[in-house]
């Protein structure tokens, strides 16, 4: 794929000069309103010529922008299912439960998925899951059955969530991608973390954590449910003998520092794409790098609506790839 | 058959080898460093100057084969004169002209690579271009090396007495 990649690259690196930088999220923070915010934004070419007046229709617009140019500049998009499946998934999860809850579906889809969601109501309302790919059709039918049977919203989110990680685990290793399989390996290690922690600060069982935590190389689940089945300070005590050991650091300060720290691995982890000049890594690496600049702004646009003092904001802020 | 009725076959062989590998090292090379240099004037045609002269330099090698192989014609009367060569000569004009064939060939395809790296470094920042340059520029020292190497060789050779 080396080669095949290098026009591409070169697009990405082009694109890289349009990334917020350190500098341009300072200028963001020190607005006064959310409105100049926005403006600034539009300003920077955010947004589709300055009609998003919500922040959530411009973000959505960034997020779609990306894709396009990814769309664009390569034609095979399976390595990048790494980043997709959990879309799909979260759009699997809104197509059972508004089946199960005879709703409509109203704004509840994600867009950019690899899956049509309209596919996956109309599979989820015949049970008939063949339409989706292998591995989802199982995970779609367990869940929607046990949806149906027990009416456990948590129990059909936890069988799709695993699912889910799973297929990341597995997609990341099919990529053939050194950071690709990274990538997949530190998703679902942090998503084990964060459903390990959740789960012992709410009193889960030792069964619940069986079913709930997805297994990767770098983390023992058994040890990890063991720990979690017990008290907060037996997960951090084992996390601190594992790559994660920063995780619990962050995790007893507060759960947005966790946050924080989780998506600054992912930039981290990406750094080095800057001076590749060949293979995927680098389109990989500017999909993420976008979307952690969308999450920056997002928790910026946010501060701002809700009057939050600039330097509150700032401390939530993710490191940036540029 | 007399095993020098050989000889000019062997020194073909050298001249054709030098034209041929350095001729493809610079063809995938400037493929190579063509793309890289779409890529960039896609979203910027006005660096188009700068990208070109990053785009040809990988293409240097295809030349230095071409006059290799060239004087090899002339010093083995391919292109007129005496084509009466002995199998020794033959095998040392064949042994001149691998470097430039071999180091041709790689250093094409290295300084390639280099070239598609500081066509992203000028994408990003124009204004080191100089430095830019100068990084895929060291490759072609050994190629000149290897140029060297094989044009004293070639043209010395025909005052040997085999």
């Amino acid at each position: 794929m080396g080669n095949d990649t290098i026009y591409a690259v070169a697009r990405v690196r082009s694109k890289e000069l349009s990334l917020l930088t350190r500098q341009d999220i300072d200028q963001l923070l020190s607005c006064k309103t959310y409105d100049e915010c926005l403006r600034i934004l539009h300003d920077k070419g955010w947004g589709t010529g300055g009609e998003e007046t919500s922040a959530e229709a411009l973000l959505s617009a960034e997020e779609e922008k990306t894709w396009a140019f990814i769309r664009e500049i390569t034609e095979d998009l399976s390595p990048f299912r790494v980043l997709l499946i959990p879309t799909d998934y979260n759009n699997l999860k809104a197509a059972v439960k508004c089946v199960v809850t005879d709703t409509e579906p109203h704004n509840v889809f994600l867009p950019g998925g690899t899956v049509d969601p309209e596919i996956m109501m109309r599979c989820v309302r015949e049970n008939d899951f063949s339409p989706l790919p292998p591995s989802m059709a199982e995970a779609a039918d367990n869940a929607y059955h046990t949806l149906l049977h027990t009416g456990d919203g948590q129990l059909c989110d936890v069988i799709l969530d695993r699912a889910c990680l799973s297929e990341v685990q597995s997609a990341g290793k099919e990529a053939g991608h050194e950071l690709l399989s990274q990538y997949a390996e530190l998703l679902v290690a942090i998503s084990d973390i964060k459903v390990a922690m959740r789960a012992c600060r709410t009193g889960k069982n030792r069964e619940f954590l069986d079913s709930a935590l997805a297994p990767c190389t770098t983390l023992d689940m058994v040890e990890l449910a063991a720990a979690a089945c017990k008290a907060p300070e037996d997960v951090f005590a084992y996390l601190s003998s594992t790559p994660y050991s920063h995780a619990a650091e962050e995790m007893k300060i507060s759960y947005s520092a966790f946050e924080k720290w989780c998506d600054d691995q992912v930039i981290e982890l990406i750094r080095d794409q800057k001076s590749n000049p060949f293979t995927i890594g680098p389109l990989f690496a500017y999909v993420l790098a976008r979307r952690n600049e969308i999450s920056s702004v997002r928790i910026i646009l946010s501060g701002k609506l809700n009057h939050l003092d600039a330097d509150m904001i700032r401390e939530r802020m993710r490191e940036m790839y540029v | 058959m007399d095993i020098n009725s050989f000889g000019i076959v062997f020194a073909l062989t050298g001249a054709i080898l030098a034209s041929l590998m350095g001729g493809i090292g610079s063809a995938i090379g400037v493929s190579m460093t063509g793309r890289a240099a779409a890529g960039v004037l896609t979203d910027n045609p006005s660096l188009f100057g700068k990208v070109l002269i990053l785009q040809l330099l990988p293409g240097t090698q295809g030349i230095y084969g071409l006059l290799i192989g060239f004087i090899t014609l002339t010093q083995i009367g391919i292109l007129g004169g005496s084509s009466d060569i002995s199998a020794a000569k033959g095998l040392l004009y064949l042994a001149a002209c691998l470097p430039m064939a071999v180091v041709g060939w790689i250093s094409a395809f290295q300084q390639a690579k280099a070239s598609v790296a500081s066509i992203a470094l000028v994408a990003k920042k124009p204004d080191q271009f100089g430095k830019a340059m100068i990084l895929p520029a060291m490759v072609e020292t050994y190629a000149v090396l290897a140029l060297l190497i094989s044009l004293l060789s070639v043209a010395s050779i025909g005052g040997l007495n085999l």
